[in-house]
C-alpha cells in the first residue's frame, strides 16, 4: 500500500503534482517553440500525449523481451515509430495544423519527457499502470503548454482559440508571440507557483510550530 | 564465474533477436499508418492547392495542372508526385470552360525562411490580379502583414507583367520599392517595417513570372479551353 501507487495516483501524478512542464521542467523545446497560440499548444500536447502513452504501453509490454544493453535503441525505435504515426495522422487530418506545428512534430522523438518516462517508469511497470501514468503525464504536459500558449495568445494576438477578445483597438504585444515571450510567460508561471509553494510551506511550518 | 557476472552478459543472439522483433514491429506499424493515411493526406494537399488557386483567381470554377517542359513546351501534368520537374502552373477555367487565368507559385528567401507565394495571372490585362501566401515563417505581427495589410495587397490588383514585343522577357521587372514611392504599375510598394518580407514576395513573383510567362504566353491558345 505504501509503495504501490493506486491507479488513480498513477494517472494524476503527472497532471499536477509532478507536472512535466512546471515541476519536472522536461521537454522545453516544444514547450517554448510552439506555444504561440492555445490551439497549437493543445494540438502539440495531444500529439505528445499519444506518443507518450503508446510508446510507454509498448515498452511496458515488451519490457521482458528487451535486454538492458539495447534498451535505449529499442525505446527510441518505438518512440520514433509512434511519432511517425502521429506525423502521418496529422497530415491526413489537417494540413494547416501540420504547417503550424512544423518540424516540432518530428522533434517529439527527442522530447526528453517521452524517453524519460519510458526509461524511468514504463520499463519497470506493467502495461496498465504504465499507460495510465503516461496518459496523465501527457495531459499534464498539454495543460502546461496550454497555460503558456493561452497567455501568449491573449497578450500577443488579443485572441483566445482564435476568438477576438479586445476588439480592433487592441495593440498586441508582439513580443509575446516571438521566442522571448515563451521565456517570459514560462518564467511568470514558475514564479507564481514558487510563491504559492513558499506561502504554503510557511503556513505548514507555522501550524507545526503552533501544534508543538 | 559468479552468478552476478553471468546474469550481466546477454547472449548476442538474444540482443539481435530483440532488436529484430522491435524493428519488424515498428516497420509494420509505420507502413500500415502510411498506407492508410495516404489517400486522405493526398486529398488534403490537393484541396489546399485548389483553395490557394481559387483565392488568387476568384472567378475560376475548375483548375488543371500543367508543366512547362525544359524545352519550353506546355504539357498537362502527369498525375502523382515525382512527375517531371520544371515549372508548374495551374490553368483556371470559368463555368463556361474558358480560361480565366493562370496561377503559379514563386519563392524567395525572406527574413526567417523561404516565402512561397501563389499569384494569379490574367492573360487579358497581362497582369497579376491577386496573391496568396502558401507558406512562410516570418515574424508574426511584422512579416505576416504581407497577407493582412490592405495597402500592400492593393499592389496586386493589377500588377503589370507585360512581355516585350518578341515575348522573350518581361518588359519591366517586378520591383519592390520603398514604402510610398510606387509610381509605375510594375512596382510594389513595400510595407514600412517589413521590407525584407515585402521584397521576398516581389522577388518570388518576379522570378517565377520571368521564367513562366515567356513560355506560357505564346502558347495560351493551347490551354484556352478546358480539356
Amino acid at each position: 500500500m505504501i509503495n504501490v501507487p493506486s491507479t488513480w495516483q498513477e494517472f494524476t501524478e503527472g497532471l499536477w503534482e509532478r507536472n512535466p512542464v512546471f515541476v519536472m521542467v522536461l521537454g522545453m523545446c516544444p514547450t517554448l517553440a510552439v506555444t504561440v497560440s492555445a490551439i497549437n499548444s493543445i494540438s502539440m500536447g495531444l500529439a505528445t500525449t499519444f506518443v507518450l502513452a503508446a510508446s510507454c504501453w509498448l515498452v511496458s509490454m515488451l519490457r521482458h523481451l528487451i535486454p538492458k544493453e539495447v534498451r535505449i535503441a529499442s525505446y527510441i525505435g518505438i518512440i520514433a515509430t509512434f511519432v511517425t504515426v502521429v506525423d502521418y495522422a496529422i497530415q491526413a487530418i489537417s494540413l494547416e495544423l501540420y504547417e503550424a506545428l512544423g518540424a516540432y512534430i518530428q522533434l517529439i522523438v527527442a522530447n526528453c519527457l517521452v524517453l524519460g518516462r519510458a526509461e524511468a517508469h514504463a520499463a519497470k511497470t506493467s502495461p496498465m499502470p504504465a499507460t495510465l501514468n503516461a496518459l496523465g503525464m501527457g495531459l499534464g504536459f498539454t495543460l502546461g503548454l496550454t497555460m503558456i500558449g493561452g497567455v501568449r495568445e491573449i497578450l500577443g494576438s488579443g485572441t483566445f482559440l482564435g476568438l477576438s477578445l479586445f476588439g480592433p483597438n487592441f495593440q498586441p504585444w508582439v513580443v509575446m508571440v516571438l521566442p522571448p515571450g515563451g521565456f517570459f510567460v514560462m518564467g511568470g508561471w514558475l514564479l507564481l507557483f514558487a510563491i504559492v509553494r513558499a506561502r504554503r510551506a510557511r503556513a505548514t511550518a507555522r501550524e507545526v510550530s503552533h501544534g508543538a | 564465474m559468479s552468478a552476478e557476472a553471468a546474469a550481466q552478459t546477454t547472449p548476442t543472439l538474444v540482443l539481435v533477436r530483440a532488436l529484430g522483433i522491435i524493428s519488424a514491429l515498428c516497420g509494420l506499424i509505420i507502413v500500415g499508418t502510411y498506407e492508410s493515411t495516404l489517400p486522405a493526406a493526398t486529398a488534403n494537399r490537393r484541396i489546399a492547392t485548389e483553395r490557394a488557386v481559387f483565392k488568387v483567381l476568384p472567378k475560376a470554377t475548375a483548375i488543371e495542372e500543367f508543366n512547362v517542359t525544359p524545352d519550353g513546351r506546355i504539357a498537362p501534368a502527369a498525375g502523382g508526385e515525382g512527375a517531371p520537374t520544371g515549372l508548374k502552373f495551374f490553368a483556371a477555367y470559368g463555368p463556361d470552360g474558358k480560361l480565366t487565368g493562370v496561377a503559379a507559385e514563386g519563392a524567395a528567401k525572406g527574413y526567417a525562411d523561404t516565402v512561397r507565394v501563389m499569384f494569379g495571372y490574367d492573360p487579358g490585362c497581362q497582369c497579376i490580379i491577386g496573391i496568396g501566401v502558401v507558406s512562410m515563417r516570418e515574424t508574426p505581427g511584422i512579416g505576416d502583414k504581407v497577407y493582412t495589410d490592405k495597402d500592400f495587397l492593393a499592389n496586386f490588383k493589377a500588377l503589370d507583367v507585360k512581355l516585350t514585343a518578341d515575348m522573350s522577357a518581361l518588359a519591366n521587372e517586378v520591383k519592390v520599392v520603398k514604402h510610398g514611392t510606387k509610381n509605375q504599375p510594375w512596382q510594389i510598394d513595400a510595407i514600412a517595417g517589413a521590407t525584407v518580407t515585402s521584397r521576398a514576395v516581389g522577388k518570388g513573383i518576379n522570378d517565377a513570372a520571368r521564367a513562366l510567362l515567356p513560355a506560357l504566353v505564346p502558347n495560351l491558345e493551347k490551354i484556352a479551353r478546358k480539356s
